[in-house]
């Protein structure tokens, strides 16, 4: 066997994340140059996006500034290039941090852990394992069968869809880190008291009978390791799925929310989405749950709804009640799960989201809120 | 040879089938392709992330699409 001196893979064990080698290796400080540079175009060109996108609006394309059509205008195309920027370097950092997280390790991580202290990391892990909503049955069996509690598991799968990395990375992009701050500790509370709620609700009589019959081990890969440049491949790779599948909610989602900064009035928005009055949570709740929306095409809506200053706790609520629950992934869980048990997740999480919702419009005239 | 895809049926379960299928008319390498959808069945392979490649009963891949040249690799064993 000829041994090739540049021979990638030897250091890659596991065929499955091993990604083509190239022909020459490209050595880490010629890594580190680029991407500084790289990073250094991104932000520059970040920078004068506004000042571009006026130039655009109003002097290229004539629309007068403070028009509805104008406004609305300016808000798409100033947008558009802002948030798949933001959205490429955010996927492409997270990448690098999914690359250290496996469901194999965050299923060993969690098995005979026990409730409370399962819960706080469940959660936790949620957030940084990547995680696709068709694996959640799978992951779900997985789970179960490595002796992991039904709550711990619980607050896994909810965590996982309600605190979305990219989301987070958006969030901080577009509205600062106070906000996305704000949602991942929500969303985090809420996933992990759901759980550790129907943890004690000891519904696991009501997980499917063959589930729990079945008296299999998982199959476990060898450990891989990832060197890093296997690991700046995965992100990059990642950018190429992500943002290729999600790029279009993104703009459905800034023409929404261009839409609403154009046209909707800020005393309608005040009083529909104000915190004056007690059911716009319970409405925002309500309206969410059934929608589904990709976690990075909500962001630019819920941008537009807080500029033209819709309550903050409304504007989470409805957020977490659109990406946490999902019709699909309920549809596919009720292989696994019988109906009581399914209706008593989506009822709990509705009602964490809900309590998130009221207790931020309560506290939201506090000093440190208030940007 | 037998081949197994693993998945319900999300675009990447998908996706995986078809690099399966592109990786085998590369290599030159026939091989019987079975999707398996059923989640059942798909658990009691012990598999617990999807999709998921199985050649000849052994477990290749497990939660995510395989790399075209990987699903050569192995095929070509």
């Amino acid at each position: 066997m000829k041994e090739e001196t540049t021979k990638l893979s030897a250091i890659s064990p596991c065929a499955c994340e091993s990604p083509q080698p190239p022909s020459r290796r490209i050595s880490m400080p010629v890594y580190l140059a680029a991407g500084i540079a790289a990073l250094a175009v991104w932000w520059l060109v970040y920078e004068r996006l506004e000042a571009v996108a006026a130039f655009f609006a109003y002097g290229v394309l004539g629309m007068k500034p403070s028009s509805h059509l104008g406004e609305a205008v300016f808000f798409f195309i100033y947008e558009t290039p802002k948030v798949l920027m933001l959205l490429t370097l955010v996927v492409f950092g997270v990448g690098i941090i999914r690359s250290f997280f496996t469901p194999e390790k965050t299923r060993a991580i969690l098995s005979g852990k026990r409730e409370f202290m399962g819960n706080i990391l469940a959660a936790l892990l949620g957030v940084v394992t990547p995680f696709c909503s068709c694996s959640a049955v799978p992951l779900f069996i997985g789970f179960v069968s490595a002796g992991v509690p039904l709550g711990v598991t619980f607050s896994f799968l909810i965590s996982a869809p309600m605190v979305n990395e990219i989301a987070l990375g958006l969030l901080y992009g577009l509205l600062g880190w106070k906000i996305a701050l704000l949602y991942a500790g929500t969303g985090l509370f809420v996933a992990i008291l759901a759980g550790w709620v129907i943890g004690r609700l000891k519904l696991e009589k009501h997980i499917e009978d063959w589930v729990r019959e079945l008296r299999v081990s998982a199959v476990d890969l060898e450990d891989m390791k990832m060197t890093w440049h296997d690991r700046i491949i995965y992100a990059k790779d990642a950018v190429k799925d992500i943002v290729g599948r999600v790029w279009i909610y993104v703009l459905a989602g800034i023409a929404v929310g261009a839409g609403i900064h154009g046209y909707v009035p800020q005393e309608v928005m005040a009083s529909i989405m104000g915190k004056g009055n007690w059911w716009s949570v319970p409405l925002a709740v309500v309206i969410g749950v059934p929608m589904y929306s990709n976690a990075a095409g909500i962001v630019p809506v819920v941008e537009a709804l807080l500029g033209k200053g819709a309550a903050l706790g409304t504007v989470l609520a409805f957020m977490m009640a659109v990406i946490a629950l999902s019709l699909p992934e309920m549809v596919i869980l009720r292989k696994v799960l019988k109906m009581p048990l399914i209706l008593i997740f989506i009822g709990v999480v509705a009602s964490g989201i809900l309590m998130v919702g009221y207790l931020f419009n309560a506290v939201v005239g506090l000093p440190f809120f208030v940007n | 040879m037998e081949i197994k895809v693993l998945g319900p049926g999300c675009s990447k379960c998908k996706q995986a089938e078809t690099v399966v299928m592109d990786a085998l008319k590369e290599a030159g390498v026939a091989a019987n392709v079975e999707k398996v959808t059923d989640i059942m069945k798909i658990a009691s392979y012990g598999v617990f992330g999807t999709p998921a490649v199985i050649i000849d009963g052994e477990v290749k891949c497990v939660g995510k699409v395989p790399a075209k040249a990987d699903v050569i690799k192995w095929v070509k064993k």
